[in-house]
Formats: structure tokens, C-alpha cells, sequence
């Protein structure tokens, strides 16, 4: 499953994996029933260095994935059913951040023998 | 062997819903006299438990930083209110923090601390930033004068001598007024030289 994240021109948000301690990383949980995940992918940071930072810093710009690979466990009772999580992410321009978010996210889905 | 048959492969989460912010600051001018509205009254606990009120500094030139730990611009700023705080402490002048931070002290206090910082600090709340117009991104900060009322506002991170020239503005009391009828006096002046020439 992809979510398609999009980004304004001119704003970056933290990667899963930010490079300084204080800042708020990209995250990606679901509600564990009817499946379970396997693995979320995130993109590749890019390192970028803004006016307010030292060193570089690990985010993403524009538009990017994030893929969630599932499994079907055995005890998934059959027919439809809506996958739920959230994505959380804190974003920021160079200089200005908005508080960090948390969007709802939801896939409705369908389980068969 | 179960299958599952997804409906709907794609979720578009729409990061983009950044419409509310206004995007990168613009050098904002001290307002007018005449225009400046009553800064919102509130009442805080500061980092030490004692109750901060905004009114008891009526009679001082008051900045007012609403800030986060996770913010990077912010932290550029806050050393320069450190050295304000030194700079202006024999004037009426004084340095109120606002941490938007969700977790409070938990990550405030430490960052205090570590940074040394010597001026009183609130955690903000939701309803505090809607008084103060919606605080929307950080760094956000107020300048209000010595009648309590807001002088300027800059949304995002500005440069330090802006500030400094603000602050120094209304420690002096040069309100803008002052300024335009000084200018109309010199233009009177001008007018009056060009008439006997």
C-alpha cells in the first residue's frame, strides 16, 4: 500500500530518521487488525541545510512514498474491512515550522480465501 | 491460504494542507499608535510555579516569543532574546517565552537549562494562541508597548537587528505618529523656506 505524500513548494518535513535529536520524525503507524504489517518504507532523505541549521538536515521535499507491505494472518476473518492509521509529520520552511500533525489515514479493503 | 484484495491501492495523504500559514515572514513595521489593539490579558505558570500575568508589565515594552523545542528558526532567535534580556535590563523591557511544546516542561525545563536562558518561559495553550489570533507557525513573536498594546507582530523568523530597532523604538517612545508629525513639520518647514526664498 503507497501513500502519496505531497509537500508546498518551499516546505520540508523531518524524515523517519532526523539527524538531530530535538526534531520530530515522519511516522507511519496502523491499527494492527485485520492485518499486520510487515515492514513501512520510507523514501531516502535528503539532506538539505537550511539557514537555521548547522549542520544538514534528513527530510523530504515535494511529493514522495511511503509504502506499507501487510500480512494476512491466518485468524483474518474473510470479507471487507477498512485499514486505519496515522501519519504523523512536523514541517517546516526555512524560517518558520508549523506544529507537528497527525492525519488520519484509512483504506478500505477487502480480505478472501 | 487467505488473499487479500486491496479496493483502493493508493492513499493520497495530503501533507500539502498547509493553506493557514503564511508563509515566509515580511519585514513587519511597527503599527501606528492610533491603530495598536489591546495585547490579550492571560495568566501563566511560569517554569518555577509562579504565576506570570501580562498586565502586571503594563508600563514595559514587552516581547512576547511563542516557540517550540522542535523548532529550528526558534532556536535561532532565543540567543538573540538572551542577549536582549542583558542588553535592555536597566530599561523597561522585559522577554516573555511561550512554549507551544505538547509535552510541557518535559522537554522545556531541560532545554532551559541547557541553554541558559534568563528570561521567564510559559507552556502556551491552544486557547492562548487563539486570543493572540491563531499562532499557526513559530516562531511567533509580539512586540507590545508600554500601554499594553501590540506594536508589531512577525510571524516566522526575522533578523536580530529588527528587533533590536523595534525594542529600541518603543523603549524610546518614538511611535510612528511622532515620526509622521515630525516629517509634516519638517516637510511645514520646507514649504515655508521655499515661500520666503
Amino acid at each position: 500500500m503507497k501513500i502519496v505524500a505531497q509537500l508546498k513548494p518551499g516546505y520540508h518535513c523531518n524524515s523517519d530518521k532526523p539527524s538531530e535529536d530535538y526534531l520530530i520524525p515522519l511516522k507511519l503507524t496502523w491499527t494492527p487488525a485485520p492485518l499486520e504489517v510487515a515492514e513501512v518504507v520510507y523514501p531516502k532523505p535528503q539532506m538539505e541545510k537550511y539557514a537555521f541549521s548547522e549542520k544538514p538536515l534528513s527530510v523530504y521535499t515535494g511529493d514522495f512514498d511511503i509504502i506499507t507491505k501487510f500480512k494476512v494472518p491466518a485468524s483474518a476473518p474473510p470479507g471487507p474491512a477498512v485499514l486505519t492509521g496515522k501519519l504523523r509529520y512536523q514541517a517546516c520552511t526555512d524560517r518558520m515550522c508549523l506544529p507537528p500533525k497527525t492525519v488520519d489515514v484509512s483504506l478500505p479493503i477487502t480480505v478472501v480465501k | 491460504m487467505r488473499l487479500i484484495c486491496a479496493s483502493a491501492l493508493i492513499a493520497v495523504a495530503s501533507i500539502a494542507a498547509f493553506t493557514s500559514c503564511g508563509g515566509t515572514s515580511v519585514r513587519a513595521e511597527v503599527t501606528a499608535e492610533k491603530d495598536r489593539k489591546l495585547a490579550p490579558d492571560f495568566t501563566l505558570q511560569d517554569a518555577t510555579g509562579k504565576n506570570v500575568k501580562l498586565s502586571d508589565f503594563r508600563g514595559k515594552v514587552v516581547l512576547l516569543n511563542f516557540w517550540a523545542t522542535w523548532c529550528g528558526p526558534c532556536k535561532i532567535e532565543i540567543p538573540w532574546f538572551i542577549d536582549f534580556q542583558q542588553q535592555f535590563k536597566d530599561r523597561d523591557f522585559v522577554i516573555l517565552g511561550v512554549s507551544m511544546d505538547d509535552d510541557g516542561w518535559k522537554s522545556v525545563k531541560p532545554y532551559l537549562e541547557q541553554k541558559k536562558i534568563n528570561y521567564r518561559v510559559m507552556i502556551g495553550t491552544e486557547e492562548l494562541s487563539t486570543l493572540y489570533g491563531g499562532v499557526d507557525a513559530l516562531p511567533t513573536t509580539f512586540l507590545i508597548d508600554r500601554a499594553g498594546r501590540v506594536a508589531s507582530r512577525h510571524d516566522g523568523l526575522v533578523s536580530k537587528s529588527e528587533y533590536e530597532s523595534e525594542i529600541q523604538h518603543l523603549l524610546d517612545n518614538k511611535t510612528t505618529d511622532d515620526k509622521n508629525s515630525k516629517r509634516s513639520g519638517l516637510l511645514r518647514n520646507s514649504l515655508a523656506f521655499i515661500r520666503a526664498d
